[in-house]
């Protein structure tokens, strides 16, 4: 019953916290990788030790290539970004790079400016399908409940949190990313589309409790305010909500900790994601259900 | 109960036998269902090539992709690989503007510029008619039609030498056997256009244009040009391996280094051996024997997702790593969802067998209702393509359906198996949960 009776200090707390993520994506802006805009991106090791940053650059800049950018990546190893290469250029540079030192090539990826275009419009359609189609089923699913709310309105709270559960990751990793030279790539849409079908997981668990108690209340004649009914959901839930996303966060957290390089970022995202799509569920999903309640049988 | 009893065996020797099967399999090093690992675990190249069809009709598109298809696959062998694997893309954008694509994965190489230029030297071939035949105005430029005979009909080169009228010498010459689609189409064309010239372009250059004179059955035709021998001789040996039917254009590549991949099948071998372990301990920790149940249920669901992607096959790659670690923590979900419910029923006062019956019924809704929007996305990550992507998508998928399977039926048998109808004070504590003795 705390929840739903704090529920205002809930709505406002996560509102400062979108806030705060909305405010880092435009301050810190999303770093763009080359899947999304094109480019060649290479990651070269120095087995006897990493030179100087400036010197690597200077070393790449002897084949013109416009703009370039070198960042470390590991204890021993270089990532070079720059324009899309050809493959000729791309020789040329491991040339100019092991010209002073022994270096080893570990990984090379060159994405041309088009695909990465249509790429982009891939995403940003997907991440729409993803939500529309979520709502819709949700909407679907809850089709017999009519009242309090009508059946539509848990589809709607579910458009809140999904907004919620996009923008906090997203803010998060412009914090990151300003940090480490992360970048946004195909594994971050990845992240996101995953975490759209599962943060409304636990949504889900509370408004199936939602409608049980519903559905018993309507059988039994039991008169019970519609806040008693999702308070009452939202505690007896609880427990399970923490521990389904309890045992996702120990895999996050072990493929953080463990698992290999390629996934550490994408696995930090979902980290994040999960612990604010349980956040969301509990906190928000279900007490924003009372305030629209309220709307509705006012008319 | 006896029926139970008999389900859990059955259910767990069918665990072991799958597990059985997919550590045998990993253990030989011949076996053919050992995990196919793909180019970011092994090592090696992709080139996605984009096949220019500007020049070809929509519905000649399939064919000449297919066409292509083939003819770089010889190439690829050529190239001395080993289990290269050539794929087309049609990837439609939603502006409607379609793109046939070209993938090209060669495991163990890294040197992307050698794979491209052994690739790149396969010509393109095709003949076109001349339409306006500006014998007068030699300075405008002539109009080409297109014939649809290209490189895709090919059989044959060989290098021969002709006998120039003009020069002194023979001049080297290719001649090019048709196959017989080919030879009926050049047939056609020719006896439909005497007089005209019919060009023959080689990578986009016109290279020849000699004059109709009859209708040439038999599908056989000569390549002048001012060869030298020895390119006269390199034509005919990359046409023997097959001329393209369309331009190809490298859009992009990637190649990983053995080195960065080893790393990444044993961090991923580890975390994931890591991960199942907490997730077992917690579970049985958490929710005593239905937690052991769970742990149980959840090994069978590894087993199970091992076998599946051996036998399907798909190609694990570090995104699929991660996926099926993820999964690993999701599996046990609708566990949690049962088990929970399956307490609150105990405390309400049905007894425990009752309790699990009802638990399992009453968290139904949920776990369906939870796993279709996973499912929903899923299909649509899968939409999304690349390969990144698809590797994560594929494992996700299958490890939805598998939780499903492995929660709903393999830890109701294990638990129906051996809850008693009515239960004294140990039985109570077994199925309660948290980390206090209540």
């Amino acid at each position: 019953m705390f929840i739903a009776i704090h529920r205002t200090f809930f709505f406002w707390f996560t509102g400062i916290l979108l806030a705060a993520a909305l405010g880092a994506i435009f301050y810190f802006g999303l770093p763009v990788g080359i899947d999304f805009a094109g480019g060649s991106l290479m990651q070269v090791q120095y087995p006897n030790g990493r030179p100087a940053l400036a010197a690597v650059e200077q070393e790449v800049s002897t084949v013109p290539l416009g703009p370039v950018s070198v960042r470390a990546s590991g204890s021993d190893a270089v990532s070079i970004r720059t324009a899309t290469l050809t493959p000729e250029e791309h020789t040329a540079v491991l040339a100019a790079l092991s010209h002073n030192a022994s270096t080893t090539e570990l990984s090379y990826t060159s994405v041309g400016p088009s695909l990465g275009a249509q790429f982009t419009s891939k995403a940003l359609w997907a991440i729409f399908a993803v939500v529309l189609a979520i709502v819709l089923f949700i909407a679907f699913a809850f089709r017999k409940v009519s009242r309090p709310v009508p059946s539509w309105v848990y589809g709607l709270t579910v458009i809140v949190i999904l907004v919620h559960d996009l923008v906090i990751p997203a803010g998060f990793f412009a914090i990151f990313a300003h940090f480490t030279g992360a970048e946004v790539d195909s594994l971050f849409v990845t992240a996101l589309l995953a975490l759209l079908g599962y943060s409304v997981n636990d949504t889900i668990i509370i408004f199936d409790r939602v409608r049980e108690h519903l559905a018993v209340n309507e059988k039994t004649g039991t008169k019970e305010d519609f806040e008693t009914t999702v308070g009452k959901s939202i505690s007896e839930t609880m427990t399970r909500s923490i521990n389904t996303s309890l045992t996702v966060v120990l895999a996050l957290a072990v493929l953080v900790i463990l698992g290999a390089a390629a996934t550490r970022t994408f696995a930090l995202v979902m980290l994040v994601g999960v612990i604010a799509g349980t956040y969301s569920s509990v906190l928000l999903a279900a007490p924003l259900l009372i305030p629209l309640s309220r709307y509705f049988t006012k008319k | 109960m006896t029926r139970y009893r008999v389900f859990a065996l059955v259910a767990l020797l069918a665990g072991i036998l799958l597990a059985y099967f997919v550590w045998g399999t990993q253990a030989n090093p011949y076996s053919n269902y050992r995990f196919k690992l793909g180019l970011d675990l092994a090592g090696g190249t992709e080139l996605v090539y984009k096949a220019d069809m500007a020049s070809t009709s929509p519905s000649e598109r399939a064919g000449a992709l297919s066409a292509l298809q083939g003819v770089i696959e010889r190439r690829v062998n050529l190239f001395g690989v080993a289990e290269p694997l050539v794929q087309t893309e049609t990837a439609s954008a939603l502006t409607g503007q379609t793109e046939d694509r070209l993938i090209v994965d060669l495991p163990g190489v890294t040197n992307v510029q050698a794979a491209v230029d052994a690739l790149g030297k396969t010509p393109t071939l095709d003949f076109e008619l001349v339409a306006s035949s500006t014998a007068a105005g030699a300075s405008s430029t002539p109009q080409f039609v297109l014939t649809g005979l290209t490189g895709r009909y090919l059989s044959g080169a060989t290098l021969a030498f002709g006998s120039g009228a003009t020069a002194g010498l023979a001049a080297p010459q290719v001649e090019i056997q048709f196959d017989s689609t080919g030879a009926a189409l050049f047939e056609k064309i020719t006896s439909e256009n005497v007089g005209k010239q019919l060009a023959i372009f080689l990578d986009g250059q016109p290279i020849s244009a000699p004059v109709i004179k009859e209708a040439i059955p038999g599908g056989k035709a000569t390549i002048t040009g001012n060869f030298t021998a020895t390119e006269a001789r390199d034509l005919a040996q990359n046409l023997n391996f097959g001329a393209l039917p369309v331009p190809i254009s490298l859009e992009s590549s990637s190649s990983v280094g053995p080195t960065l991949g080893g790393a990444a099948v044993a961090a991923g071998v580890v975390a994931g051996l890591v991960a199942f372990a907490i997730i077992a301990l917690f579970m049985l920790a958490w929710y005593r024997f239905p937690g052991l149940v769970a742990a149980v249920a959840l090994a069978e669901y590894l087993a199970l997702m091992l076998a599946v992607i051996k036998l399907i096959p798909i190609t694990l790659t570090a995104s699929g790593i991660a996926g099926l670690i993820i999964s690993t923590g999701m599996a046990v979900d609708a566990n949690v969802l049962i088990f929970e419910r399956t307490k609150e029923e105990l405390r309400k006062g049905e007894s425990p067998r009752e309790a699990v019956h009802i638990g399992f019924g009453r968290a139904w809704t949920a776990i369906r209702d939870g796993h279709l929007t996973m499912i929903i996305s899923g299909i649509i990550l899968f939409w999304l393509g690349t390969s990144i992507v698809q590797g994560f998508a594929l494992v996700f998928l299958l490890g939805v359906l598998a939780s499903f399977i492995s929660a709903v039926s393999v830890s109701r048998v294990y638990l129906l198996a051996f809850v008693p109808e009515t239960a004294g004070k140990a039985w109570h504590f077994l199925l309660s949960s948290g980390f206090r003795k209540s």
